[in-house]
């Protein structure tokens, strides 16, 4: 310790203070609106309990840590194990190799079935032919919808972003835009690419892609307002994530462009701007659905010797649009941050 | 300026003997000794910036366009300065970047789960916020591990804390909004409102990040604690040594890295409502590099306060530039960081020219 250091009194008092004020501020500044008492109580879709004895699947994703979008997939996954009798081990890591690892992890503890997400399918296709000699059921979910077959996966379930970029261009011709801005949120994500790519494909105005940082939000936010200030003639925002849309709202009043906002997936803040119509419509590739149908049709397989898609062909979760029309029924189910 | 600690390189070489006459002069001139100041690479480097980008980008040259980059450079810029401070004091904290997005989530968590007045989460998470610091610094005295180390596992714990938490409160991984609650557009308009000057909207961030590089000037330059940072970060024994408070200004330098997280956090949360709890990983070294660029020494002991201010600007201005230009985007991160580097070397050369006797 260091001598000039040691008044410990006075060091301690004013964290002391602090403490007191902010416990006098907790009770007497309570919120008016808003806050969790506001939020209404809802329970989540449940289907009862199936009697079947207990089997234990594992899901492995390569999802990072934290993002909105990867929480829904689980919570449907949960919903469904929980329905099924289903242990279920969930774990994820954006690295291939780990990601590699964590299935051999669940042959290892020998489960009943694995659920798994083909982002980098190479990788993965070594440890894949493992647990199919080792006799465990394999589906695929949201990523891989080009190699699940080869790859000898029993079903697959997810959107082909292709597929759904382009829904997304063809909804944009009908609202009469000219020049679209794809904006990318992590440079060199593959299924990124392909939903500008798709876009591109069937919309008969000019789009292009701007990179921007996901991770820094004022970041974002100024990056998308100096390419609106740069090229006035975009007249459509196209984002690939719920929270870059929010942002990018704000860069068009910003940029005081007369651009409208539109997105790929949801969350509940944006079902609020879409019912607002800061935000024209979102596709959504249901998320949740991917979770649920993986697990559950794990079950089937078991117990049925069902699989969805009879091993031919992939079973779509979306694009489903949400816009004004629909977004009351959707916003309900999203408010529970499970669409 | 130039404070007694400072490295050789800063310092004015001794005056050599009078009998040595051989044409050299034997002070330097003022434009040299100009040139020696810590920040005036950095502002060299940025004028050739925006000299350039002005020259081929048209939409770059609007008043509009440079509040957009003024903008970013100053939620970097406020962040920037308490770090460069440490790094001047020769510590780093590598969990600065995900400090933010902890004191954002405290502030929205804590207001919304128990429905209070925001201003009751603001305040908490700035007593979270300097928690964190003091504990940063703290453990760097106790353990006596470098602080790369320290805090590199508190960035660790953070940022899996800022997951864990929001999920067991919200169910979800972002906060949920407080738009809606009680004190909120007063608290927006504290953190996260505009200025309209001549028509130009500016966010108040600018004006703050200003402000608060103005006292950080005066507290370097004008104080005894100012003389303690560079102490410290020039020779920690000897400042020990001569009666310096070694501790109690690296914990007060943490303390202030804490400061600075909590207000950058509280304009992320109110001019966005929520947080997602996976921002800011990377932004730690963001702030760095505005403070390297801006004449600080990794090695501690030297820099400015004004320093980090331009190299934030300089970053700004080749983040946007780059956009303003409109060239192909696939390009843009090896741009970004070539220009970066660019600037750094121009910074290094004006540096060399300055003390070359």
């Amino acid at each position: 310790m260091d001598r000039t250091f040691h008044p410990r009194s006075r060091r301690v008092a004013p964290f002391f203070a602090l403490a007191a004020a902010s416990a006098l501020l907790i009770a007497g500044c309570s919120s008016e609106s808003g806050g969790k008492e506001a939020e209404e109580g809802g329970t989540n879709a449940s289907a009862g309990k199936a009697d079947t004895p207990q089997m234990t699947v594992a899901m492995v994703t390569h999802a990072g840590q934290g993002d909105t979008f990867w929480d829904i997939v689980r919570k449907g996954a949960e919903t469904a194990a929980a329905k099924d009798n289903v242990k279920l081990v969930y774990s994820n890591d954006p690295n291939a190799a780990n990601q590699a690892n964590l299935v051999q992890n669940a042959i290892d503890q020998k489960v009943d079935g694995i659920a798994v997400t083909l982002a980098k399918p190479d990788a993965m296709k070594g440890v894949i032919a493992k647990a199919e000699k080792a006799g465990i059921p394999v589906v695929g979910l949201n990523s891989g919808m080009d190699v699940w077959q080869e790859q000898g996966l029993l079903s697959f379930f997810g959107q082909d972003e292709t597929v759904s970029g382009e829904a997304f261009g063809k909804k944009l011709n009908e609202t009469g835009a000219k020049h679209a801005v794809c904006v990318v949120h992590e440079q060199g994500n593959v299924s990124l690419e392909a939903r500008c790519a798709g876009v591109k494909k069937t919309f008969e105005g000019e789009t292009e892609n701007l990179y921007v940082n996901g991770t820094d939000m004022p970041s974002v936010k100024s990056t998308v307002t100096a390419k609106l200030k740069q090229d006035t003639s975009i007249d459509e925002v196209i984002t690939l994530g719920a929270p870059i849309a929010l942002t990018a709202v704000q860069s068009v009043d910003d940029a005081g462009s007369k651009a409208k906002v539109a997105t790929f997936d949801l969350n509940k803040e944006l079902t609020d701007a879409i019912k607002a119509g800061t935000i024209e419509f979102a596709v959504d590739q249901q998320p949740y659905l991917q979770g649920y149908l993986a697990v559950d049709s794990l079950w089937l397989y078991k117990n049925n010797g069902n699989y969805s898609g009879g091993g031919e062909a992939p079973v779509l979760t979306g694009p489903a649009f949400v816009d004004k029309d629909n977004v009351d029924t959707i916003a309900s189910f999203a408010a529970k941050g499970t669409r | 300026m130039t404070q007694a600690t400072a490295p050789a390189a800063s310092s004015s070489p001794p005056a050599p003997p009078a009998t040595q006459k051989d044409g050299r002069t034997t002070q330097r001139s003022l434009g040299r000794r100009l040139l020696a100041r810590p920040e005036v690479g950095a502002l060299i480097a940025a004028i050739g910036v925006y000299a350039f980008f002005f020259a081929v980008a048209p939409s770059f040259r609007e008043a509009g366009s440079l509040a957009t980059v003024l903008y970013q450079a100053s939620v970097m810029g406020i962040m920037a300065l308490p770090v460069a401070l440490l790094m001047i004091g020769g510590e780093f904290d590598l969990s600065a970047g995900v400090a933010v997005t902890s004191s954002a989530l405290t502030a929205a968590i804590l207001s919304f789960q128990l429905t209070l007045n925001v201003w009751s989460g603001v305040i908490v998470a700035l007593v979270v916020s300097l928690a964190v610091g003091a504990f940063n610094g703290w453990l760097l005295i106790k353990t006596g591990l470098p602080s790369f180390l320290v805090t590199l596992g508190s960035f660790l714990i953070l940022q899996g804390s800022n997951l864990a938490v929001t999920k067991i409160f919200t169910g979800n991984v972002a906060s949920d909004s407080i738009a809606e609650m009680d004190g909120f557009d007063q608290a927006k308009s504290v953190f996260a409102s505009e200025v309209s000057i001549g028509g130009v909207d500016f966010k108040v961030t600018i004006f703050y990040w200003l402000v608060f590089a103005g006292i950080a000037t005066w507290l370097l330059l004008r104080t005894r604690f100012g003389n303690w940072i560079f102490a410290v970060g020039g020779n920690r024994d000897s400042a020990r040594a001569v009666g310096v408070p070694v501790n109690l200004t690296k914990i007060a330098l943490f303390m202030g890295v804490g400061a600075g997280a909590w207000f950058v956090g509280m304009h992320l949360l109110f001019s966005f409502n929520t947080v997602q709890s996976n921002e800011g990983v990377g932004n730690e070294f963001l702030y760095i590099i505005a403070a390297v660029i801006g004449g600080c020494l990794l090695t501690g002991g030297y820099g400015s306060a004004i320093g980090p201010v331009i190299g934030a600007f300089i970053f700004g201005m080749v983040n946007q530039g780059i956009v303003y230009a409109g060239w192909n985007p696939d390009w843009f991160k090896a741009f970004l960081g070539a220009m970066l580097l660019l600037a750094a070397l121009v910074n290094l050369w004006v540096r060399h020219q300055a003390t070359r006797r």
